[in-house]
């Protein structure tokens, strides 16, 4: 809400208070504020001038001559006198007043101007636009949109421009909240304004329709030019039509020009003007019609059919819905309510007579339409937030007395005033002690009371400790005790509030998920792997792309309604396209050596009426330097141990698994307790080259994905002691031939049998293929480390275990000691 | 005393042999020359054994001496020598200090996750609960239940992702609050940090998805000036004691009154600057007591109990913590941007 700091002041008396000040007050008593702009302040020699004569320049068709009064401020080489400016524009004509800028003069954005010679001519300096005065585009009126702006008559000339015009306001664009639709309006922040200072809002004139001074025109009354009908009441609970004849279109004056202008409008015709100066003043929205083209002498408000055309006056047609409430005279409709006019009955030049349409409409109904036909005006965003029926009456009699002040029609008596559900006046039972329960205050009665009263809220005392409260009927918001309290907060001030902590007695806790996530984002950083964090919302692609499109677990989507597109269109099911796409642009960019890990949520559908499965997932992918098997089975290896699951892991081969080599990947999966089934946690291995090429990966990728939520459910973060061993142990190292598809595990597990319960410790240091082994055989070299509980080993002990252990690999394997 | 002339003329010739010698293996045959079993001062000795008393005394005498002199030069000589080789040994050892150090490969958090973490230890400190809910929810618990008007623009599918007419993307991690009420019973202290999604196109200050920190207690007799001694505490630990905390009225439904938090810039004090656009504030988080509706939800007595809750985005403060430019960043997962931040 744009507010001109001079037209604020019209309604209430902030002399003596600072610019600046009074920001940090309206702030503090919760009308935010977003900007403040002081026009003019760029502007340095811009005076002025009056246009004594404008000829056609020889050498071009579209640059004109003009000799231009300035009061011999111009530094002509010709000396003083009036000056030559050759323009462009097309606007100007001899005696006309505009802005000049002198030679070596400043206009809006810093620009410097300064004299020159356009084709031939010289030119002394530059007629200016509005838009070079500082104006936005979209608020220049529309006589001078594309030429120089032209002044009112009877400047002096050579003035400077910003003092000339009244140019050096101060523009506030307040944030206002939706709960304060009041708030819209020039009189709405005079009385935020008024209640900050303890000062009294000097409301506008207004000429009410029973005023004794409106005319009689011929004896007419408004009732006999119009009759509203209310089809829908609970769309329009309120409808005032009041109606002026003699109208005199013509522009409206210079100064309601310039505070529509400031406050972002742009001034049309003086009729135009009124209706957006009173909409801008009391936040009422008012519609203009011209009286000539209402057939039947009657308004019908009702919703329009299904499918209707209607072209609004910018000159756009629509199609209607059956909840769109049209305003319809005897034959067709002539306005869209609350949101557009009508191209049919829009003011024209030689409009005469005009019915004035002040009007409360259903705040839903109106956003509805224009969400449907895409319509946005400033009568539709006010209309939205709510409109109270009480200030229909107000606002049109404002309309009617600016007709009257402007000189732009006879105001004819009476009205068409259709109410029929008349608003209740709202009052609140507000408790004393309530109010300073909540905020923490010991505030008396009196000081409560003088809060409201400054609020326009009538109070008074139902009994001891209780009041009622009455807000004003511009305040829509004010319904429960707490929207009470809430205003005598702000306005009492959050910062004279006094500062505590709250105390209790209750210790926090954090879920064994959060404290598992935790200590897994700890060990995995202290391996090298950066955490990243991708899009919940993914493409449906992504799952293809990793060659699992046939998999019912990744393709069971949710998806959006309304996605930004089709690359966010589902929630994902797997993280690993999140981190194959992170590594193809880490790729794309060189960088080396990547390994990334995320930890977030993978979404299953349970249908349409049930909220999907949630589970967290973790992933990880390497490429470059880390990116090895093994290296990343270790850090998978210390992340079990990290969580206390190392004893159980199995790692499992797995060759069918489309996104991974083949060759390999594995399973992993953790053994029961007590006679259950092991439990499935996740795969790794090396991503298949036919994926790490669709995502465009130079580079082998080695990635896996775990079911975080059974990981952080089965992690044991307890550690148990166990005694240090008081007897020595003896190490066997052994070397073995075994044929290739001996896996290390099954080797391992033969020797662990054999070994016995002295065998404490089995481990392979070495592997070794090539010359000194047969083809399709592989040498694996174990350390074994032998130990007895309850007394130290003897050499023939441990001899015995080591033949029974090579016994059992021959067996087994056929496997020979190299 | 021929004998003792030689035992001199030994010792003479050991003297010289020892100090000119150039290595271990040398020192060592000198001491086999003279000292082992075999050796010169040895053989001297051996032969004491026809003499007479009284040379033989006078004699062994001299030649223990020697015998001492010589182990004594041979011992400070070897000494000598090793000193000198290992010397030579780490002489040669030396190494380029200035040479870097080998990688030891780290990973870093996501700053999400950091700063996450950094303002959940914070209220978990002073006895908040962390407490997560899911990221698609219901219509009921991210709008209706948090007093939330019918027509407010925030539920527009323009604001807002759909699942279906009564699932949603959450857009705040409020329903959480509204979990917390439907399943608990005062006291109430909780934090919930989380995703959230509106329906931003992606530029630099915005994102269709961004963490949010939730923050809710309610319990007998907690009031406003609770809640602004919380938040000014929190402001203080997040962003260093010095910073300065108000208030603005502000609105939200789910809360009444309602506020918005500033923060004295915590780069320039509050002389205004590029962090904090020249005001000296910076917008922190919304806040407010929480709405006797809300409560009622979970059919809380809101006579008895009073509450507040806050909220606050995740990415804002780690941007202005960190000076990030651009919100994008923390999505795009470049490796460059992460690792910045170890």
């Amino acid at each position: 809400m744009l507010v001109p700091i001079s037209w604020l002041k019209e309604y209430v008396d902030l002399d003596g208070v600072d610019l600046e000040k009074f920001a940090e007050d309206m702030i503090l008593s919760g009308s935010n504020i977003e900007t403040v702009t002081t026009f003019g302040q760029e502007l340095k020699k811009v005076v002025v001038g009056k246009l004594l004569d404008v000829v056609p320049h020889k050498d071009s068709d579209h640059l004109v001559i003009c000799t231009v009064d300035v009061a011999d401020l111009g530094s002509g080489e010709d000396g003083k006198g009036p000056i030559q400016i050759v323009t462009g524009a097309d606007n100007v004509k001899p005696g006309q007043y505009v802005p000049v800028a002198l030679h070596k003069s400043k206009i809006a954005g810093g620009v410097t101007i300064k004299r020159g010679t356009l084709r031939g001519e010289k030119s002394e300096g530059m007629l200016c636009s509005a838009q070079e005065l500082g104006f936005d585009d979209k608020v220049v009126p529309q006589s001078c949109k594309d030429g120089i702006w032209i002044l009112p008559d009877g400047l002096t000339v050579g003035e400077d421009i910003v003092s000339a015009i009244g140019l050096d306001e101060t523009v506030i664009d307040f944030e206002i909240t939706p709960n304060r639709p009041d708030c819209l309006s020039i009189i709405g922040m005079a009385r935020e304004a008024a209640a900050v200072y303890g000062k009294k809002v000097k409301y506008p004139e207004t000429l009410d329709a029973d005023d004794a001074n409106v005319d009689y025109h011929d004896g007419k009354i408004a009732a006999n030019y119009i009759r509203v009908e209310i089809g829908k009441p609970e769309l329009c609970n309120r409808y005032i039509a009041r109606v002026a004849e003699d109208v005199k279109i013509e522009e409206s004056p210079f100064w309601m020009q310039k505070r529509l202008m400031f406050s972002g409008m742009r001034p049309i015709s003086n009729i135009v003007d009124i209706t957006n100066y009173v909409m801008l003043e009391t936040g009422h929205p008012i519609h203009a019609f011209d009286i000539r083209q209402v057939e039947g002498s009657v308004i019908r408000v009702d919703t329009a059919k299904e499918g209707d055309k209607f072209t609004t006056l910018d000159d756009t047609e629509r199609t209607l819905f059956d909840d769109t409430l049209l305003i319809n005279d005897d034959a067709r409709g002539i306005a869209i309510a609350g949101v557009m006019g009508g191209q049919n009955s829009e003011i024209e030049s030689d409009t005469t007579s005009i019915l004035i349409e002040a009007a409360s409409f259903n705040q839903d109904s109106i956003r509805r339409t224009s969400k449907k036909l895409g319509i946005r005006s400033e009568a539709s965003a006010r209309y939205e937030k709510g409109v109270p029926a009480e200030l229909s009456s107000v606002a049109s009699g404002r309309v009617c007395q600016l007709l009257r002040e402007l000189d732009a029609a006879n105001v004819i008596a009476g009205s068409a005033d259709n109410y029929p559900v008349v608003s209740k006046p709202v009052s609140v039972e507000v408790r004393v002690s309530r109010v300073n329960s909540v905020l923490g205050t010991e505030l008396t009665e009196g000081e409560m009371v003088d809060i409201l009263n400054r609020l326009e809220m009538a109070v008074e005392k139902a009994s001891e400790g209780v009041l009622i409260v009455k807000p004003g009927y511009f305040r829509l918001d004010i319904k429960e005790e707490i929207d009470v309290i809430e205003e005598v907060g702000r306005i009492f001030g959050y910062n004279n509030l006094k500062t505590s902590i709250h105390k209790d007695n209750i210790a926090a806790s954090l879920s064994k998920s959060w404290r598992i996530r935790n200590l897994t984002r700890g060990i995995l950083t202290g391996a090298g792997i950066s955490e990243i964090q991708t899009y919940s919302f993914v493409s449906p692609e992504g799952v293809a792309k990793i060659g699992a499109g046939g998999c019912e677990e990744m393709t069971d989507f949710v998806k959006l309604i309304n996605p930004l597109g089709e690359e966010n269109s589902v929630m994902r099911t797997t993280l690993l396209p999140g981190i194959l796409e992170s590594l193809a642009r880490n790729n794309s960019m060189s960088n080396e050596n990547v390994s990334l890990f995320e930890i977030g949520n993978t979404f299953h559908s349970k249908g349409a009426s049930e909220l999907p499965r949630e589970e967290l997932v973790l992933a990880l992918g390497a490429y470059g330097r880390d990116a090895d098997f093994f290296r990343v089975k270790g850090i998978l290896q210390r992340l079990f141990e990290g969580l206390g699951l190392a004893a159980g892991i199995d790692f499992v081969p797995e060759s069918e698994n489309p996104t991974f080599h083949p060759g390999r990947c594995a399973k992993v999966f953790i053994a029961g307790g007590d006679g259950e089934e092991t439990t499935f946690l996740g795969v790794f291995g090396e991503i298949h080259p036919d994926v790490t090429e669709s995502y465009d990966i130079s580079e082998r990728v080695v990635a896996a994905s775990f079911i975080f939520d059974r990981l952080s459910e089965l992690a044991d973060l307890d550690r148990g002691f166990s005694e240090l061993p008081k007897y020595p142990a003896v190490l066997r190292d052994i070397s073995l031939v075994t044929p290739e598809e001996a896996t290390v595990a099954e080797v391992s597990a033969v020797i662990r049998k054999a070994g016995g319960n002295i065998l404490e410790e089995v481990s392979l240091f070495d592997v070794y293929r090539g010359e000194q082994v047969a083809e399709s055989q592989k040498s694996l070299s174990f350390s074994l480390k032998f130990r007895d509980a309850e007394k130290t080993l003897v050499d023939e002990e441990v001899l015995g275990k080591m033949d029974k252990i090579l016994a059992a690999l021959g067996e087994s394997f056929g496997a020979v000691q190299r | 005393m021929s004998e003792s002339k030689t035992v001199e003329a030994i010792l003479a010739e050991a003297r010289g042999a020892v100090a000119s010698s150039a290595d271990a293996t040398e020192v060592e045959a000198l001491r086999i020359k003279y000292l082992g079993k075999k050796g010169e001062i040895t053989a001297i000795l051996k032969t004491m054994g026809s003499l007479a008393p009284e040379e033989r005394k006078e004699l062994g005498q001299v030649v223990n001496k020697a015998k001492s002199e010589v182990e004594a030069l041979i011992e400070e000589k070897k000494t000598q020598i090793e000193n000198a080789s290992k010397n030579s040994r780490l002489a040669a050892e030396r190494i380029d200090v200035t040479e870097p150090g080998i990688e030891i490969p780290a990973g870093t958090r996501h700053m999400i996750t950091q700063t996450i973490d950094e303002i959940v230890s914070i209220f978990s400190d002073i006895g908040y609960s962390v407490t997560e809910g899911p990221e698609v929810e219901t219509v009921f618990n991210n709008f209706d239940a948090l007093n939330a008007a019918p027509n407010h623009p925030s539920r527009d599918m323009t604001d807002t992702f759909y699942i279906t007419d009564d699932v949603l993307l959450r857009t705040q991690t409020s329903p959480v609050q509204v979990r917390t009420i439907l399943t608990n019973q005062p006291p109430l202290k909780v934090i919930s940090p989380g995703r959230c999604f509106r329906a931003d196109t992606p530029d630099a200050t915005h994102s269709p998805m961004f963490h949010q920190v939730e923050g809710l207690l309610v319990d007998e007799g907690v009031t406003m000036a609770d809640l602004k001694g919380t938040l000014d505490l929190f402001a203080k630990r997040m962003f260093g004691e010095d910073v300065q905390t108000k208030f603005r009225p502000h609105f939200f439904p789910f809360t009444e009154p309602s506020a918005e938090m500033d923060m004295s810039c915590f780069k320039c004090g509050g002389a205004g600057c590029r962090v904090c656009k020249g005001s000296g504030w910076i917008e922190i988080l919304g806040c407010g007591m929480v709405h006797p509706n809300v409560l009622s939800v979970g059919g809380i007595d809101t006579d008895k109990y009073t509450g507040f809750a806050f909220g606050m985005g995740v990415e804002r403060i780690a941007m202005l913590k960190h000076g990030i430019s651009d919100i994008r960043l923390f999505y795009e997962n470049d490796i460059r941007f992460i690792e910045q931040f170890y």
